[in-house]
């Protein structure tokens, strides 16, 4: 069941929960307790970007800068996963 | 070549002040003098880290009765590894916690044998009640997860609710509910620990009503009772997917059981690199994929589900590890478990618990 996120909920990084990259596979992890979650390119930009600062509409801005046709409703499915997932909680 | 694994479970040691009856080590104990040195297991990590895990699970056994535990905890750190120490708590001080905190412990996982002082102490052999209650206080202190670890029985499943609220009072992120697999030690016990239905009837909705309740504070794993299920679980994922186990001595194992299965040839750190042994060796391989399979498993959809279940329960029931497991309905060995239910539920005479020790 995936709760449906705000865009002005701020999401910011689980305690416990550590953002490495992994040579071995080239691409960027997320470690938590019993997990690993392997990131795309999305992914891994949307988990920097989970700075407790940040809300989701902000950090769909910083991508749509970067990257083309990233939809704000991209980066809120993308988020409530991480939530999901116990990655990233959101305040707000 | 099979995908790199994920975590590495490094069985420090088999010592152990608890003496639980369902230990998940084999009945056949590693000895002290057996295991392997601080040199090996760094050399371990770092042949884990380079064949592609990035968790590391300090367990035993107690891994805190290895004195080389902050060295090996600062080396699997420096190695980008999310460190995850499996204790029981007896030995954690305060002192000590910080000291491991400050190596790089990222998550603690902390069992719990029950509820209450009386059940868990009478389960795990010794008072440890006591000092798993403080050592949830510390981890709590010190900032860092933890998950509380509990294995169901006919003793305990009743106290379910008091369980989950202990989980909750010590603090826990995620809380493990995990129903006995009968290997080793619990398979020399199952007729005092096999749960009846009604008990499973009761707990069911008692740990799916926590876990609505809960969500977003504490997860809680539920790891079913498989005997009573028409579906075998999904054992590790598969054999030789995400996970590798290296034990006390140094023997490497597809699953934390494997030693059970008689017929596997199990290959040694001493003797050979993990890269050649979760690639090549006969004993990872041989349950990979789906060409080992046999009908049912073979022609069934669900295989993608569930990979045919337990290898180590299929050689343990039938005496063929690639038998289809006997607790799927669709085995034709199904009438064992039945048996095996119907006698040891509720046995006549319940026998006294084989509590673990070194023999």
């Amino acid at each position: 069941m995936t709760s449906v996120i705000a865009l002005d909920a701020v999401p910011h990084i689980r305690r416990g929960v550590k953002c490495a990259y992994d040579q071995i596979r080239s691409a960027h992890v997320v470690l938590f307790p019993e997990g690993v979650l392997v990131l795309n390119e999305t992914a891994a930009s949307v988990v920097s970007l989970c700075d407790g600062a940040r809300s989701v509409g902000d950090i769909a801005l910083v991508l749509g800068d970067e990257y083309d046709g990233v939809e704000p409703e991209d980066v809120v499915e993308l988020v409530a996963r991480l939530v999901e997932r116990r990655v990233v909680d959101v305040d707000g | 070549m099979a995908e790199a694994p994920f975590g590495l479970l490094a069985e420090l040691t088999h010592r152990c002040p608890l003496q639980c009856g369902y230990c998940s080590n084999p009945v056949e104990l590693v000895r002290r003098n057996a295991e392997l040195d601080t040199e090996s297991w760094r050399r371990v990590f770092d042949q884990a880290r380079s064949l592609g895990a990035l968790q590391i699970h300090l367990s035993g056994g107690e891994p805190l009765l290895r004195p080389d535990l902050p060295e090996l905890v600062t080396h699997a750190n420096s190695l980008g590894c999310y460190v995850n120490l499996v204790t029981s708590g007896v030995g954690l001080s305060r002192d000590r916690l910080r000291d491991l905190a400050s190596h790089g412990v990222d998550h603690v996982q902390l069992s719990l044998q029950d509820a209450t002082r009386e059940g868990n102490d009478r389960i795990a052999g010794i008072k440890a009640f006591d000092r798993k209650v403080e050592a949830a206080a510390y981890i709590r202190d010190e900032g860092l997860p933890l998950t509380v670890n509990t294995v169901l029985h006919r003793q305990n499943l009743d106290n379910i609710a008091g369980i989950i609220a202990m989980a909750e009072e010590m603090g826990a992120e995620r809380l493990e509910l995990a129903n006995t697999q009968y290997y080793g030690w619990a398979l020399r016990n199952r007729a005092v620990l096999l749960p009846t239905r009604e008990q499973l009837a009761v707990a069911d909705p008692i740990v799916a009503a926590a876990q609505e309740r809960l969500r977003g504070r504490m997860e809680i794993v539920y790891v079913i009772a498989d005997y009573h299920e028409a579906h075998p679980k999904p054992c590790m994922y598969g054999w030789g997917v995400r996970q590798l186990t290296v034990a006390p001595n140094g023997d490497v194992l597809p699953c934390p059981a494997a030693t059970v299965i008689s017929s596997l040839e199990i290959e040694n750190v001493r003797d050979s690199s993990l890269h050649e042994i979760w690639h090549n060796s006969p004993s990872f391989n041989a349950f990979r994929g789906f060409e080992w399979m046999k009908d049912p498993c073979r022609s069934c959809p669900r295989k993608e589900i569930d990979f045919g279940g337990c290898r180590c329960q299929a050689f343990q029931l039938t005496g063929d590890a690639a038998n289809t497991d006997p607790v799927c309905s669709l085995s034709p060995s199904r009438s064992t478990v039945d048996l095996i239910l119907e006698t040891e539920m509720t046995p006549a005479e319940v026998p006294a618990m084989a509590m673990r020790k070194m023999t």
